[in-house]
């Protein structure tokens, strides 16, 4: 019997364009930019000035703050400027520019870690310094993950590969690939808790993948397959499905002794410990109707969304609409000057828009928003409410909970944008609940 | 390069629409339709064609009148208008199917704000609207022979001793050949109809089952049977004849006055159920089932809002 959790919906996956392919490395854009926040927490502070030359693994802004994480320079190069730019979430953020010269060269502080002399706070300093964060989307810092509370007791350390956003594949090559990577990264995770096992839970569309992490036989890794289904990759629904427990209402997987990991960020914790090397790079799938060659490509980070579509085979139609991440929660870009960031799982480019909200269309209590919800929320009253600013009926509601999976948007007969007004529903009550404090 | 258009995520959309949906439910009640009309004769397909045109047109001229957008394409009137003329007995005026057509639409659905909006059934309101308003044709019933109509009791009036006649077999009251509305002859044909429903998962299967286990748990207890058969006999019967299976199956489902959560619907299936069987019992009329289904959507704000689903993580069942 497959895992899973109640509600959610099978979404078309669209993942045959990418998921034969072979990941192929790309490199040879002339200017890299980095933004100084890729994750969830304070943004960094440079480290470098405009006119200093750095290497590949040169850290170029970091912070003192817990929350944060430092940046790294993808390239060798010159530092040619420093000012806000674009960012994939929409706003602008300052960003360092490298010119890349090319050659490549490698930092001299890069020097792998030897583990086996390490004690677990080096461990966790050692991954908080590679710049790990969580690269499924959120951009969580990992090492904050990996320090919960001492009284919260970890048992369920789960890496994320249920990968269920539609056109995404870019973890699925990567564990048929580099699998035993990132089993390696989870262990070294494991021995941070003295746990006996770990977990790895992918959906069962991608049995060649699961063919070879069992192949493995590895007896700390237990490898469980999940029923394909949109948001199966949420994380409380992973924990739900793979451990049983649901993460109470405003509580962390920590609370419930989960942590998550996604697949590339386990793979980059194995990666600093062989090699010393940070977090530079990571695997994109390029896709979407207006893309000549779908595909996964290892991208240096910083590299413009342009280029890497470029080295797609560019456009066989003109895009429309250009996204950063899957078509559920992904985000609309603007302009195709964005760099890839840390949590740039996907650029897909789309030659049509599709109508996703018509406001002539009322509501008919269909109740499949309710049915599908995977938080068992009531999305059209979340809605209704959010739209009159009925902010005492939202909370009733627990808005706070959505997790704006979009899928009650996605199914809606009617069209009623629901996650679009639940999201203002949201940002509403939280400023309300701050001003209250 | 053109500009990129940015919207808030998703973006992508299922193809299901409300129209699509309202498709579906008339794909469904098309072997009812044509079991009405090959049981009842042209006249049915009469009132047929007359009901859903006068709602359409009446939803179209309101519209255009109130200067609101024009929504006849998204196929609600006709499913009303199907619903309503399936409600009717085959002998029914043409004049007073239109003047129940437009109090369905105009009085009923769009006076509160349209689709969505209204808090009853508007096909069942008008069909009580013409039982009240002319008594005698709407309970002027035939048997389905055809042309040569012959008034007649329904089984249900029989069953209930207030009327003379014969009753029709179990296997009649089935496949169709009983006297009644339109649409209620051939339970057959509604089951098919709810099993496309089911399979393109426009309805829940909780109202309409629950609805019918409930009424027929209770007509087997405390159902008076006057008619010399066994007691299973008899409840097969009462569920079979009269408009249960029509009414459990395409009104007790509509969305829009009923509740939305798995839990309300259990609850408004088990009252519909209750209130027809207490209808059919103890009442003066035969039938209960508009009534039942008309009661219960008053009522299903309220279960609506006593049945909040418990979100993820409120249960906290974790060992």
């Amino acid at each position: 019997m497959l895992k899973t959790f109640k509600g959610g919906m099978h979404i078309p996956d669209h993942k045959d364009n990418t998921n034969k392919i072979p990941i192929r490395k790309i490199d040879g854009a002339p200017v890299h930019i980095f933004p100084l926040s890729q994750h969830i927490g304070a943004v960094s502070v440079p480290k470098v000035a405009v006119g200093d030359l750095v290497k590949i693994g040169d850290v170029l802004a970091d912070s003192d703050a817990f929350v944060s994480a430092p940046v790294h320079s993808s390239v060798s190069g010159k530092v040619i400027d420093i000012k806000p730019y674009f960012h994939p979430s929409g706003n602008k953020v300052t960003a360092i520019f490298v010119e890349n010269d090319f050659k490549y060269e490698v930092s001299e502080n890069i020097t792998p870690y030897d583990l086996n002399s390490m004690t677990k706070e080096e461990i966790v300093k050692a991954i908080r310094n590679s710049g790990v964060v969580g690269m499924g989307g959120a951009g969580f810092p990992t090492h904050i993950k990996l320090s919960p509370p001492k009284e919260k007791k970890i048992t369920h350390l789960i890496v994320n590969a249920a990968e269920c956003e539609p056109y995404l594949t870019s973890d699925h090559r990567r564990l048929l690939e580099q699998g035993e990577k990132v089993v390696k990264g989870l262990k070294i995770c494991l021995s941070l808790f003295d746990l006996p096992k770990g977990y790895i839970g992918i959906e069962a569309n991608k049995p060649d993948a699961i063919e070879a992490l069992k192949a493995l036989n590895d007896e700390k890794i237990e490898i469980v397959p999940l029923k394909t289904k949109y948001p199966q990759g949420s994380e409380k629904h992973l924990i739900k499905a793979v451990s049983g427990r649901e993460v109470p209402s405003g509580a962390l997987p920590a609370d419930v002794g989960a942590i998550v990991m996604n697949v590339d960020t386990a793979y980059q914790i194995a990666e600093t410990f062989e090699t010393g090397m940070p977090l530079i790079s990571r695997i994109i799938t390029v896709g979407g109707d207006a893309v000549k060659e779908p595909c996964n490509l290892e991208v240096r980070l910083g590299t413009p969304f342009k280029f890497v579509f470029e080295n797609a085979g560019g456009f066989v139609k003109e895009p429309k609409k250009v996204l950063n991440g899957g078509p559920m929660m992904g985000i609309a870009q603007y302009s195709l000057e964005v760099p890839t960031i840390k949590t740039t799982s996907a650029m897909l480019a789309f030659s049509e828009t599709e109508k996703v909200y018509d406001p002539d269309l009322p509501c008919i209590r269909c109740g499949k928003c309710t049915q599908h919800c995977p938080m068992r929320l009531m999305p059209l009253y979340l809605s209704k409410y959010s739209k009159e600013n009925n902010l005492e009926m939202c909370e009733k509601y627990h808005i706070l909970d959505c997790i704006e999976c979009g899928l009650c948007s996605y199914q809606c007969p009617a069209m009623q944008g629901l996650v679009q007004n639940i999201r203002i529903g949201k940002q509403k009550v939280a400023e309300q609940r701050r001003k209250k404090q | 390069m053109s500009k990129l258009t940015v919207s808030s995520s998703p973006h992508i959309k299922a193809k299901e629409t409300i129209s699509s949906i309202m498709l579906d439910v008339i794909i469904a009640l098309l072997p009812a339709s044509f079991a009405g009309i090959y049981f009842f004769g042209w006249r049915a397909l009469a009132v047929i064609l007359t009901s859903v045109a006068a709602c359409v047109l009446s939803e179209f001229v309101y519209e255009k009148a109130m200067k609101k957008p024009i929504s006849v394409r998204d196929l609600s009137a006709v499913v009303t208008g199907l619903l309503l003329a399936l409600n009717l007995p085959v002998t029914i005026p043409l004049w007073m199917v239109v003047l129940g057509a437009v109090f369905a639409i105009v009085i009923v659905k769009q006076l509160y704000g349209g689709l969505g909006k209204n808090f009853v059934n508007p096909a069942l309101a008008a069909r009580c609207f013409m039982v009240i308003s002319w008594a005698s044709f709407m309970t002027a019933f035939v048997n389905p022979t055809g042309i040569d109509a012959v008034s007649t009791a329904t089984p249900l009036a029989v069953i209930k001793g207030v009327s003379e006649g014969t009753l029709p077999t179990l296997s009649q009251a089935f496949w169709g050949a009983k006297a009644g509305c339109i649409g209620e002859t051939s339970g057959a044909m509604l089951l098919l109809g709810f099993l496309y429903l089911l399979i393109k998962r426009v309805i829940d299967f909780r109202t309409p089952v629950l609805y019918i286990a409930t009424f027929a748990l209770f007509i087997y207890l405390f159902g008076e049977n006057n008619i010399g058969t066994s007691q299973e006999y008899f409840t097969l019967l009462h569920i079979l004849t009269g408009g249960l299976l029509l009414g459990a199956i395409f009104m007790a489902t509509d969305y829009v006055t009923t509740p939305t959560t798995h839990l309300g619907r259990i609850i408004f299936g088990i009252g519909c159920g209750f209130i027809t069987f207490a209808i059919r019992k103890f009442g003066s009329y035969t039938e209960g089932v508009s009534f039942a289904i008309l009661l219960m959507n008053l009522v299903s704000p309220i279960i609506e809002r006593f049945t909040i689903v418990k979100p993820f993580g409120e249960v906290r069942k974790n060992g």
